[in-house]
């Protein structure tokens, strides 16, 4: 996947940030989409393309349970979030839904925006083609790439309840 | 082998004898909690996969709380959401406006939330129910509609923290004082995918109001759960709410020698009222180092899952009685629950609150996330017994939340700026 970078170093952006609150009372992710990162960044709406990342510093979504962080995110056509690290929600969210979510701590000093970045699953790499410079990033764990590959974990409970013949389906 | 009292109840729940952190299970869920902005994508979700019936709809709890009474269309249309929803799944514990309150206020003093059990809720606040010696975390829409269908959720066993209060609390400082001085102390991502579990002389004394606080804000320090075992003050309590009064439950306790990776020792009696500065829980800092700055304020607010229970509104009552706020801070006191506005009501508080010139609304999350009902305009601060003071939380991004008591807050209120609630406090 190659994409170019949009780079928020700082530690601990919240969903606050990601998507407002006052945006909250709808969930479909074309609306949701056009406030993402509103209010860390209100012209990022304007400058992000499909396949594009977002590439940020250390505890990346805390604050509020709201997946509504990671559906705008996705509704922007984001391809995937570089963290140096996680909230743990967010985290839990973004492999529930199949989100591309990586830990590369260093990577976003070590970034510009607009620099163009391929990240290989395969080989556990992310390679910057504007610098040259190659980052190794912390293993998706298993159940998460399991997960991910699964599409989600909707998908996973659906064949799951259609494998049992579920009273509830 | 040894385990803590998240082990046990996690590998109880999941049909393991034992299970240690980062071990990953598919846990049995008691009990679920729903609000009106994470339930109805989940609704549709398990429509989209099929999904007709809920697993149990006696495990689940749901209360509009948020954006209710409906702050706009798109909002009521989610309460009409849910509400349809819970009629079509036969929910029998549903709490319309008028017997409606924040979830994490709402389900304990209802009973809900027993000792022993797991439960998870669609919002980050849902550690609060760990004060009851559960094990409780808040959880996306996905998880909602997947635990909804199945009654069980997958977890990673999170490793443990304990937190050991102890000393006497000192005159003007509460629950919110200790919390915020933990969370200065760790950081925002200190307790980072932990449970935070407390013990000590100082949380054995503490009500369950109380405990709820701390337990509240441990999402906070990171953490994915905060947890207190059940003892004789729990007891009590459950044994006069509607729904647990009658029912049995397991008090687990955590093992003596079980393990921690991280041992946190604080001395409360060393305490002074804290203030959380703009924009992070962590920024803690005592009172008296905070009045010098002399920080003038535009609102004060009195609500939210973390301080708006009746020991909250005695205490901002204690401190307000007889005495008025300033003309530049209005002020907001918003009970967490009906019961507790009506228990504030028939207690005298709120003539207190209204000769005193602040607002009284009916229980709603609303301003505390920056919803509705108190939102800041760009420049302005407040100060609040909320959770979190993030950039933007309580309305525009260049607003600034100051986190305090509900002792601080009233006392900030009165003076506008902020100010040391001790002098207005009586010595006991």
């Amino acid at each position: 996947m190659i994409g170019r970078a949009h780079v928020y170093s700082r530690p601990h952006i919240n969903t606050d940030e990601i998507i407002p609150a006052r945006y909250l009372n709808v969930h479909a992710e074309a609306e949701l989409a056009k406030h993402a990162m509103e209010d860390i960044d209100s012209e990022f709406v304007s400058k992000v393309q499909p396949g594009d990342f977002v590439v940020v510093g250390e505890d990346f979504g805390c604050g509020s349970s709201r997946e509504h962080a990671v559906w705008a995110l996705r509704g922007a056509r984001v391809a995937g979030v570089l963290a140096g690290s996680f909230a743990r929600i967010f985290y839990r969210n973004a492999i529930n839904n199949g989100f591309l979510a990586i830990e590369c701590l260093g990577l976003s000093e070590a970034t510009s925006s607009g620099d163009q970045l391929e990240v290989d699953l395969a080989s556990g790499v992310i390679i910057n083609h504007t610098t040259g410079a190659t980052h190794r990033f912390s293993p998706i764990p298993d159940f998460a790439r399991e997960m991910m590959q699964a599409g989600g974990l909707l998908k996973s409970v659906e064949k799951k309840l259609k494998a049992t013949g579920s009273p509830g389906s | 082998m040894s385990q803590t009292i998240t082990e046990k109840i996690l590998a109880r729940h999941s049909g393991h004898d034992r299970v240690r952190a980062n071990d990953l299970v598919n846990a049995q869920i008691d009990l679920i909690m729903c609000h009106d902005v994470t339930t109805p994508p989940a609704i549709s979700m398990l429509k989209s996969i099929g999904v007709h019936r809920v697993f149990d709809p006696t495990r689940i709890v749901v209360t509009p709380d948020h954006f209710v009474p409906n702050k706009d269309i798109q909002s009521a249309l989610l309460a009409k959401i849910l509400r349809a929803w819970v009629e079509e799944q036969g929910i029998e514990h549903y709490y319309e406006i008028g017997r409606h309150g924040i979830c994490h206020a709402l389900l304990p003093e209802m009973g809900h939330i027993l000792p022993g059990t797991t439960v998870i809720g669609a919002d980050s606040h849902s550690t609060t129910y760990g004060a009851f010696g559960c094990f409780s975390t808040g959880i996306g829409s996905t998880d909602l509609a997947a635990a909804l269908a199945t009654g069980e959720l997958w977890f990673k066993v999170p490793a443990s923290m304990k937190i050991i209060a102890d000393g006497l609390i000192p005159h003007g400082v509460f629950a919110k004082d200790i919390i915020l001085e933990v969370i200065r102390q760790i950081g925002v991502d200190g307790a980072r995918y932990m449970a935070m579990e407390w013990c000590g002389s100082t949380i054995d004394s503490l009500s369950m109001e109380s405990r709820m606080t701390l337990t509240n804000m441990a999402v906070e320090a990171g953490a994915k759960s905060g947890i207190i075992a059940a003892d004789e003050t729990t007891r009590r309590y459950l044994a006069e709410k509607p729904h647990s009064k009658n029912r049995a439950f397991d008090a687990v306790q955590s093992d003596a020698d079980a393990h921690y990776d991280q041992v946190v020792h604080i001395q409360v009696d060393q305490l002074e009222p804290m203030v959380a500065l703009p924009h992070l829980p962590s920024n803690g800092v005592g009172i008296s180092r905070v009045v010098k700055d002399s920080v003038v304020l535009d609102q004060a607010y009195i609500g939210s899952c973390t301080n708006a229970r009746i020991e909250d509104l005695r205490v901002a009552a204690q401190v307000l009685k007889g005495r008025h706020v300033a003309r530049s801070c209005r002020t907001m006191v918003v009970p967490a629950t009906t019961s507790i506005y009506n228990q504030a009501l028939r207690e005298g508080l709120f003539e207190i609150f209204t000769d005193a010139g602040c607002a009284i609304s009916t229980p709603t999350c609303g301003a505390c996330l920056g919803g509705y009902m108190g939102v800041l305009a760009e420049g302005e601060r407040c100060i609040s017994t909320t959770n979190r003071n993030f950039v933007g939380r309580m309305g525009h991004p260049k607003s600034e939340v100051f986190l305090a008591s509900p002792a601080t807050v009233a006392a900030s209120a009165i003076e506008g700026k902020i100010a040391d609630p001790r002098k207005y406090l009586e010595t006991p």
